[in-house]
């Protein structure tokens, strides 16, 4: 079982990451930890706090699948990934899921070989502008000067919406959320866009918030959710159910306060198979019986890391919107435990 | 022991020694040990090895992207691009090709780094000259400036310099509208942390006559100092240098101007046009002229050394030789000094120009679309091609390094010939 | 022959006149100025213009620094305070003092080893950088290594001390064979640590690391001015060695050597460092055996490492170049054969002379390691553009940041520089 002797010492040490071998469930169970890509700060989905831990809505999924295969939420190594890195972290086995608001796109579930498990935040891309520019329709922004955050999808669906709608630009590419809200706040750019929830977030950390307006175009489809390599279906069935159970808990009304007194005396059987107290689910996942309880107990139900990390009560204050239940009229849907 | 061979039957053991003449019986040990094989044994273990590492690598590299169901395919370079580019030398929509993409940023990079080398060369140069001046506080001020920014990462002094650009300066809106808060420059230029908008001539029916006039007086005018320079090397006689040259340069060219009917317009930035921005005239991006400052005041110190330097390897001598000859001090600088303070500042300024153009792939920090940021920036993120990009990013930068390389041992070659 | 005639001529004096002081404007603070700032006209102007310059950026500097906050919890509350004032608000300094030296994820209680290491790493550096000292130091300067590895990344003592031992044990087996032949000896050594090496493996338990005295630290957690440092230092070192063998390699008379030394040093020195930081960011993991996975660090020391050695390898070629050519056929004409006459004559007098070149590109190199912040690893750079701008409290905070890195690097590379500098002069010296 010993690798080289080299890598072995260099394991001991911590000084080489872990491996992805056939089967990336026995390579993460017998690591004890999940290597899992984040981004290198972004305030509510993943960033690390003022005492070096890690935080956010990504985080929390991350935080769930540890729960749910290795029984311990904080057995988590994050990993760091720009918009640069984050694929080839996940192809070479650096990481072993990316939970980076990364977009489902065609082209990276096939040309890339990822598989999208799921959607944990429908996200779409908007523009802040100052309000005192009067501007009320991103179909006004006619020569506008345009700040960017590069590394994501945001410069392609830029230059779509303006070509579709016949109007000129000028982009100015930004590498950090920090740095494009200097320049925008200089007045170095008109508006500023990236995603809808980062642009709320970002406006959340302004002097005066209410001088700045998000436009209502939303220009593109967003879906973010976390990924895993093609070929390991194993794998990518952990992390997708684990998202869904999430989902379902919330829509069963299960959370981290009631969820040893649901799985205690439940007659609701989905809620029985949900918290693996009835039926095998857990072990056809290769997980014991309570893999889904502990995912659920982590960070709580999708409802709860929702309002926790980003909802209205915290400075980001996003409203759930798309993202509620689909009972409440959103799109937040998990296929049926059973 | 020689003597014993001598004595002893020769031929009969296999005992070599110096006076012996070679054996022509090869033995495996004569590889390690006989220096006529042994540089061919190393260089043999050497091509095996070398030879095993890179299969090793690429039969690792080939399992990895097997493993992913990857392949190595550059035909992401005819595809359409998607995304836009602010700054570009050449036509590029969002419809173009990465490849041309790659291209604007090959160019955007050349851009940079020619302008960078010439302002780097003018900080530096001034710098270092001064850093010898007599003047206590000036040469104090100056060596000051040559630590500060040689002690401190390029990449810290790019972000500051940016950020000072982008804080300090004006926004575009306060020049817009009937009445703007600021008034332009001469009406023509304006300068705001957008960048710099000048005006851009308008070349009319005509225009070619005035460039070519004008041609023509650059080139009458560097005749006219070769002539007169001449007379004075032959003759002695001294002609007027300063006047006739400004007569010639300009005069003929200001003449036929007004003769053509003024055939040359500006077009000014228009503050009316646009709500958000100026439109026309030429436009210099913030970015560009951040990184091009930075990149210029960062690599000037460096050259100041170098010039400093170069200056002082000069033997006080030559410069007492010339003023005892009778030179004023100008001259003994030009005529003295100068021409071999450059032989020792030349090899060292090429590479800080080397320097430059590498350092220029810096300016992703700032927005800067140079090839760093089309090709390994927005291109690699978009079609996820990393292996591809960045083979293809440093295979242009080694070229270009390449190239100066060999400019500058052209220019050794010459220097050092002259030396003998 | 005065003073035989003193006593006979009256009217000659008998003692020197006491000087005169020199009039008022040629001498002390007022010729100094004169002759010093206001020359010629020309130097006056330059003068005054000058001393406007510096009251522009002092009158400006000086309120902002001295009117700093040095303690609020956010960038909010530093702006209550100052209520308006335009000053500084260092208090994001003192807030995140520990993030800025030791990245975020380190643990807090463990800050004293980094702390003890870097202290540990004057004494080792010592008697390299100065001459004077006692040479028994080097032993201390020899086991650094692994006491600052042990110190850093902590976990099972037996790493670090089954390192030690296969270095000791393969510099035993060369001592004996070096005397033989020097390849044998050089083979022979590495492959003697490479077996104690093995055997060991073999002899770590599994677990060792998990109850071991100082508690493991990823390399992943490393972060801030130490991870500069530690860049800095270990591609350094390890730059040396490798920079030498290219160095002679590109000398070599056998040319497929020579040609694979030339084409490595002008590819390496060809491409821009931050390229290479993409390769052992994006590309390397792809050229490691499936499955075994290189964390970043590792591999960023390995691009850095070679991009150093190729810088290093030239200015070893011109230490190599600048040797007469009398010394290379003295060492002939004794006898020597190639790898005595390197050790033993043309090397101890070559790198002495590169010496000040190969510190000014570890200058360089330590300025370069903030480049690792462009592929996401957060040292001092990485964690001003990551954590604590985009962190709520602090975002908005610039210039007390970036100045408080450029700070620290100013200091750390103008000590060298000067270092550099006064070893020049040593030398120089040296050579009359």
């Amino acid at each position: 079982m010993r690798k080289s002797v080299i890598l072995g010492a260099l394991t001991v040490a911590g000084l080489s990451a872990g491996a992805a071998a056939a089967g990336t469930l026995d390579d993460v169970k017998a690591r004890g930890k999940l290597n899992c890509g984040v981004t290198t700060g972004l305030v509510g989905f993943a960033a690390p706090d003022a005492n070096g831990e890690w935080k956010g809505f990504d985080v929390a999924v991350c935080r769930a699948v540890a729960a749910a295969v290795l029984n311990d939420p904080t057995a988590v190594e994050f990993v760091p990934t720009t918009g640069k890195t984050r694929f080839t972290a996940l192809a070479s086995g650096e990481i072993d899921m990316l939970a980076r608001n990364t977009t489902w796109t065609f082209s990276r579930d096939v040309d890339l070989k990822f598989t999208f498990v799921g959607v944990n935040y429908y996200d779409g891309q908007g523009f802040m502008v100052p309000k005192a520019l009067g501007v009320s329709s991103a179909k006004d922004l006619d020569g506008a000067t345009v700040c960017i955050q590069t590394g994501t999808t945001t410069e392609l669906n830029l230059a779509d919406f303006f070509r579709a709608n016949n109007i000129s630009y000028e982009p100015v590419p930004i590498e950090t959320n920090a740095e494009g809200q200097q320049q925008y706040l200089a007045g170095a750019c008109d508006t500023y866009t990236t995603d809808a929830s980062g642009l709320a977030a970002t406006r959340a950390t302004f002097e005066n918030p209410g001088d700045h307006v998000l436009l209502p175009e939303i220009i593109s489809k967003e879906p973010l959710g976390p990924l895993v390599r093609h070929g390991d279906d194993e794998w990518g069935d952990v992390v997708r159910w684990t998202l869904n159970a999430l989902i379902t808990a919330e829509e069963l009304g299960v959370t981290s306060t009631n969820i040893n007194e649901m799985a205690a005396n439940t007659n609701n059987p989905e809620v029985a198979r949900l918290l693996g107290t009835e039926g095998t689910l857990g072990e056809m996942l290769g997980l014991d019986a309570e893999w889904s309880k502990r995912a659920i107990a982590a960070g709580g139900n999708y409802g709860e890391i929702f309002a926790k990390n980003i909802g209205e009560e915290t400075p980001i204050g996003l409203a759930r919107g798309l993202n509620a239940q689909w009972t409440n009229g959103g799109l937040i849907y998990s296929p049926p435990f059973r | 022991m020689s003597v014993k061979t001598k004595v002893g039957t020769t031929g009969k053991i296999s005992m070599t020694t110096l006076t012996d003449p070679p054996r022509e019986s090869f033995r495996l040990s004569m590889l390690i040990n006989d220096t006529r094989y042994r540089s061919m044994t190393f260089q043999v273990m050497a091509f095996i090895l070398l030879s095993l590492s890179v299969g090793y690598l690429y039969s690792n590299l080939a399992a990895n992207l097997q493993a992913q169901g990857l392949r190595i395919d550059f035909s992401f370079l005819g595809a359409p691009a998607g995304y836009d580019i602010n700054q570009r030398l050449i036509e590029y929509t969002s419809q173009s090709t990465n490849a041309r993409a790659a291209i604007v940023g090959i160019l955007n990079t050349l851009l940079v780094a020619f302008l960078a080398c010439v302002m780097a060369t003018v900080f530096g140069v001034f710098a270092g000259v001064l850093r010898l001046s007599k003047n206590w506080l000036v040469s104090k001020i100056m060596a000051f400036y040559v630590e500060i920014f040689r002690n401190i990462p390029v990449l810290i002094w790019i972000l500051i310099i940016y950020g000072i650009m982008t804080v300090s300066m004006p926004g575009a809106r306060p020049f817009l509208g009937e009445n703007p808060d600021r008034e332009m420059l001469f009406g023509m230029f304006a300068f705001t942390n957008r960048g710099v908008y000048s005006p851009a001539p308008i070349w009319g029916e005509g225009s070619m006559v005035v460039v070519a006039v004008f041609i023509l007086s650059i080139i009458g005018t560097v005749a006219y100092r070769r002539y007169a320079t001449n007379l004075l090397y032959k003759t002695g006689k001294l002609l007027p240098m300063g006047w006739p040259s400004l007569v010639i340069f300009f005069v003929p060219t200001i003449v036929i101007f007004f003769l053509m009917g003024q055939p040359i317009g500006l077009d000014l930035p228009d503050p009316l046009a646009n709500r958000f921005n100026l439109k026309g005239g030429i436009q210099i991006g913030a970015p560009l002229i951040a990184i091009w400052f930075a990149l210029s005041i960062y690599t000037g110190a460096f050259i100041a050394e170098n010039v400093r330097a170069g200056i002082q390897a000069v033997s006080r001598g030559q410069t007492e030789a010339a003023s005892a000859l009778g030179l004023r001090s100008g001259r003994v600088m030009s005529l003295v000094v100068l021409p071999q303070a450059l032989r020792v500042i030349i090899p060292p300024l090429i590479s800080q120009y080397l320097n430059i153009t590498k350092n220029s792939s810096l300016a992703i920090l700032v927005g800067y679309a140079d090839v760093t940021a089309t090709l390994g920036g927005i291109t690699l993120n978009q079609t996820g091609r990393a292996i591809e990009c960045v083979v293809l990013m440093m295979l242009f930068y080694l070229t270009i390094s390449l190239l100066i390389s060999a400019v500058m041992n052209v220019y050794n070659k010459s220097v050092a010939l002259k030396e003998r | 022959m005065s003073d035989t005639h003193a006593h006979s001529v009256a009217f000659v004096r008998t003692q020197d006149v006491p000087m005169a002081p020199p009039p008022s404007n040629a001498a002390g603070p007022a010729k100094w100025v004169k002759d010093n700032l206001f020359a010629t006209p020309l130097n006056g102007l330059l003068t005054l213009v000058a001393l406007y310059f510096i009251y522009a950026i002092l009158s400006s500097a000086l309120p902002w620094i001295l009117g700093g906050i040095w303690n609020a919890p956010s960038l909010a509350a530093c702006r209550d305070i100052l209520d308006g004032a335009s000053a500084a608000c260092f208090a994001v300094l003192s807030e995140r003092w520990n993030q800025l030296l030791f990245g975020f994820q380190y643990p807090d209680d463990q800050y004293w080893r980094p702390g003890l290491a870097f202290i540990l790493l004057f004494i080792a550096a010592a008697p390299v950088l100065f001459f004077d000292l006692p040479r028994k130091l080097l032993a201390f300067t020899a086991i650094y290594p692994f006491v600052a590895y042990y110190l850093l990344w902590g976990g099972t003592i037996f790493v670090p001390i089954l390192a030690l031992v296969g270095v000791a044990g393969g510099f035993m087996v060369y001592q004996r064979l070096v005397a033989g032949s020097f390849a044998a000896g050089f083979f022979g050594g590495i492959a003697a640590a490479f077996v104690i090496w093995i055997i060991g493996g073999w002899l770590i338990p599994d677990d060792a690391s998990a109850n071991a005295m100082l508690p493991a630290v990823p390399s992943r957690y490393m972060g801030g001015f130490m991870l500069n440092m530690m860049l800095g230092v270990t591609c350094v070192s390890l730059s040396v060695p490798i920079g030498i063998a290219l160095a002679l390699g590109r000398q070599s008379s056998m040319p497929l050597i020579k040609w694979i030394c030339v084409i490595f040093i002008e590819f390496i020195r060809g491409v821009p460092l931050i390229t290479l930081l993409f390769v052992a960011n994006v590309m390397l993991a792809y050229f490691f055996p499936p499955g075994s996975g290189v964390d970043l660090f590792l591999r960023v020391v390995i691009m850095i490492t070679m991009f150093s050695a190729a810088y290093i390898a030239e200015v070893i070629r011109g230490g190599l170049a600048a040797l007469p050519k009398g010394q290379y056929e003295a060492a002939d004409s004794l006898g020597l054969d190639y790898p005595q006459a390197m050790r033993l004559i043309i090397l101890p007098q070559a790198l002495k002379i590169s010496i000040p070149g190969i510190v000014n590109v570890a200058v360089g190199l330590f300025k370069d390691t903030t480049l690792v912040s462009v592929i996401s690893m957060f040292d001092l750079v990485g964690m001003i553009r990551g954590p604590i701008l985009a962190s709520t409290e602090w975002n908005g905070v610039y210039w007390e940041l970036f100045g408080f890195a450029a700070l620290l690097f100013f200091i750390v590379c103008y000590g060298i520089s000067q270092y550099s500098q006064w070893l020049e002069r040593r030398l120089a010296t040296d050579h009359r």
